[in-house]
């Protein structure tokens, strides 16, 4: 945001732009409480999480607490980060590579029913992928998959916003005048996509990652109906899970709050990584 | 966009619906026609070596379940787990019932039983050898819960227990010179002595019902009754309408909070002094070493206060393993659940990784309940348990839409909590949305 020209800094008004940074700091604030509790919630010990501030620090034990959540049940909690990174990692990848081509392809081929099976993707826009776990479920049930890996990743690698998303970027950016420079010089269609398009789209495929991977990470619903072996879990699930014996067994109250910390990690790792290209290319985009 | 893409939309929706549709209806009746051969008349050991599929949510079970393992090499279980049943668990064993793969064995808690039951999804193994046989074994009142008003029946093994008894902060009690309550006349004279001392003698719990469900419990009455398929509902009855009052009367005149149990709030309310009792099953003994932390050493437990002179104790919690409709091994099921909830390696385990209190007499003996705790001064606590235990009246009986009876009766109460209308009301109006539920899902009700 430094590079805002400074001609639109002095035509504000010092009154809106304090109002602007009052509501900014309101949001952040609401935004980032939830996490300070949380960090500060993970650092205590078990005994001073309801007695002392929630907002403070008191005894530091985040070591042990570390500790004492990646080994608790035989150390499941690091495979559940795991599944957690191949699920919303790799299925996020696939996706956007699918969409990618499938938007691409939407884009710029002209063939009959085109616009038909465009507007069935935007109709699985608006389905909540909650409301598909069902189904999925017994889909999956009659090919007798569910409770695998599988059924939590290949429903995972579908994006019909990433889809809509593709194709309304491609239509955009990518010349017909490139493809056809790309043709004439001999490269085969696939050749051109992968080497003049997608490098042409990087900025809508990156969102179309960061929302799919969030889109993964958060689909909470689907392993919840579709697995039962502890150990193909996503870590959203095996903490769900620990909540819910908190009362059985106690320490278990302390892990989820320590397990919660840790798997907003990888999600922040993402953000912090991708957001230069998104920054890049929504920019560029206005600039035009 | 164009006009016609909505349209295409809800095309493209009623067409995965419509799959969805067609694959349910498929699989559930392959389900059906697997249970018809489940029935306890033919459960025969099967040849060969067998594998078991178990979904438990106790933590640590897969410990529990390698020792039989180890023991029964021709017998494998494998272990499935998930949330406990009302977090999504239940659910899932029904969705897994209409796509016909539930697992050979699941745990369900007593209250959820006979829903499992109305919609088929269990297979009596009564008939399975050794199961009728251990019934001696059993709490009175577990064994009519798992028998589900059929005589020859049996459709689960009861797993853990909650009977109940009350906390008390003897520290408190003395120090103001009030005599620990017997009787629940008593126990409301003692109320107002501590509300004198700032204090309230109990947090009554309006969103968690089975607490509630627990004093009716202990009071004789019964929520629900079935003979063969019609089912009586008496939410209203005497005994409930009774326990009603009485608690209303308490809340009313500022005797008791009723902040939301499972909070941070209710967690401090004990841990600051608050709070003075709780009537509470045996795991809440767990639940105030955690929740607060700071009386450790304070608290006593005592047989919870009575009706009259007769001993009699409520019971909160506890869950059976059962198994579902369709297992291809009755026989061997049968066998593991009652190793798991009858053996004593297995209670040992299951104390040990779950502080599960089982539901047979020898196994409340156990050594490691019977030693002091120093959280409650080292008085030997499961003692009064076990007794509380055996007092239990074995009248009462679950119905087949706890989940909508929870919820119905938690709503009217916490609107009660806050002034409008009260705990009797509610239990007048749940009695009538209970009636058409069940009429509602076809299941007979009678009077």
């Amino acid at each position: 945001m430094s590079a805002t020209p400074s001609s639109t800094a002095y035509r504000q008004s010092p009154v809106s732009r304090t109002v602007a940074m009052v509501v900014l700091g309101v949001f952040t604030l609401y935004f980032l409480t939830p996490i300070w509790w949380l960090f500060i919630a993970a650092t205590k010990e078990r005994g001073d999480l309801t007695t002392t501030n929630p907002l403070w620090f008191s005894d530091l034990n985040l070591v042990e607490n570390l500790q004492g959540v990646f080994t608790y049940g035989d150390g499941i909690l690091p495979r559940w980060l795991i599944n957690s990174v191949l699920y919303a990692g790799v299925g996020s990848l696939v996706a956007t590579v699918l969409a990618g081509m499938c938007g691409y392809a939407l884009a710029k081929y002209a063939f009959p029913g085109r616009e038909l099976i465009f507007n069935v993707v935007l109709g699985g826009v608006l389905v909540p992928a909650t409301a598909l776990a069902l189904p999925l479920f017994l889909i999956f049930a009659q090919v007798g998959a569910t409770n695998t890996f599988w059924s939590v990743f290949l429903p995972s690698i579908v994006s019909p916003f990433g889809v809509y998303l593709a194709r309304i970027y491609a239509a955009s950016s990518v010349p017909d005048e490139l493809l056809e420079a790309a043709r004439l010089d001999g490269a085969g269609e696939v050749r051109t996509f992968f080497s003049v398009s997608v490098r042409l789209m990087v900025p809508a495929l990156v969102t179309v990652y960061l929302f799919q991977f969030v889109a993964i990470w958060n689909n909470f619903f689907l392993p919840l109906i579709m697995l039962r072996d502890e150990r193909l879990f996503p870590v959203t699930l095996g903490l769900y899970n620990w909540n819910t014996v908190v009362n059985q067994v106690p320490e278990l109250r302390l892990y989820v709050l320590t397990g919660s910390l840790v798997s907003i990690v990888p999600l922040i790792v993402v953000f912090l990584l991708l957001q230069r290209f998104w920054r890049s290319g929504l920019g560029t985009g206005s600039l035009k | 966009m164009k006009i016609t893409s909505p349209l295409l939309g809800a095309a493209s929706v009623a067409l995965l619906l419509t799959l969805a549709a067609c694959g349910g209806g498929d699989s559930g009746s392959e389900g059906a026609a697997e249970g018809d051969g489940g029935a306890a008349a033919d459960c025969e050991p099967s040849d060969g070596e067998v594998s078991l599929t178990f979904f438990s949510w106790v933590p640590g079970i897969e410990g529990v379940v390698d020792i039989w393992n180890e023991q029964n090499p021709e017998v494998q279980v494998e272990v499935q787990t998930g949330p406990n049943g009302n977090s999504g668990t239940y659910q899932n064993f029904f969705n897994q019932l209409e796509a016909g793969n539930p697992p050979d064995l699941g745990q369900i808690e007593f209250d959820a039983l006979p829903n499992f039951r109305v919609q088929d999804g269990l297979t009596d193994i009564g008939g399975c050898e050794g199961v009728m046989d251990s019934q001696e074994q059993f709490v009175d009142w577990t064994w009519s819960q798992v028998q589900l008003g059929e005589e020859d029946a049996v459709y689960a093994i009861p797993q853990d227990t909650g009977p109940m008894a009350m906390f008390y902060r003897e520290d408190l009690f003395t120090e103001a010179g009030i005599e620990v309550p017997t009787t629940w006349e008593e126990y409301a004279a003692a109320a107002e002595q501590v509300r004198e001392n700032d204090g309230y003698i109990t947090n009554f719990s309006t969103s968690d019902i089975n607490q509630f469900a627990g004093f009716v419990w202990q009071a004789g009455g019964s929520w629900f009754g079935n003979e063969g398929d019609t089912w009586q509902v008496g939410l209203d009855s005497e005994e409930s309408v009774q326990v009603a009052d009485y608690w209303n009367g308490l809340i009313q005149d500022d005797l008791v909070s009723t902040l939301p149990p499972w909070t941070t709030e209710w967690d401090n309310a004990y841990n600051s002094g608050d709070a003075w009792t709780w009537v509470s099953a045996v795991w809440g003994a767990n639940s105030l070493m955690s929740g607060a932390p700071d009386t450790e050493g304070s608290w006593r437990v005592a047989p919870m206060p009575t009706w009259g002179d007769e001993q009699a104790a409520g019971n909160w919690g506890g869950s059976t393993t059962a198994v579902f409709r369709g297992s291809e091994h009755p026989h061997e099921a049968a066998q593991f659940a009652l190793w798991l909830n009858t053996s004593e390696e297995a209670h040992e385990a299951l104390i040990e990784a779950a502080n599960l209190y089982p539901a047979t007499t020898e196994g409340q003996q156990l050594p490691a309940l019977s030693e002091g705790v120093p959280f409650y001064g080292d008085q030997e606590i499961y003692e009064v348990f076990t007794e509380a235990g055996a007092t239990v009246p074995t009248e009462w009986t679950w119905g087949p839409t706890m989940t909508q009876v929870y919820n119905d009766v938690s709503d009217g109460f916490s609107a009660a909590a806050s002034g409008n209308g009260s705990l009797a009301e509610a239990l007048t109006s749940t009695q009538e949305s209970t009636m058409s539920a069940l009429e509602s899902q076809g299941i007979p009700v009678g009077e």
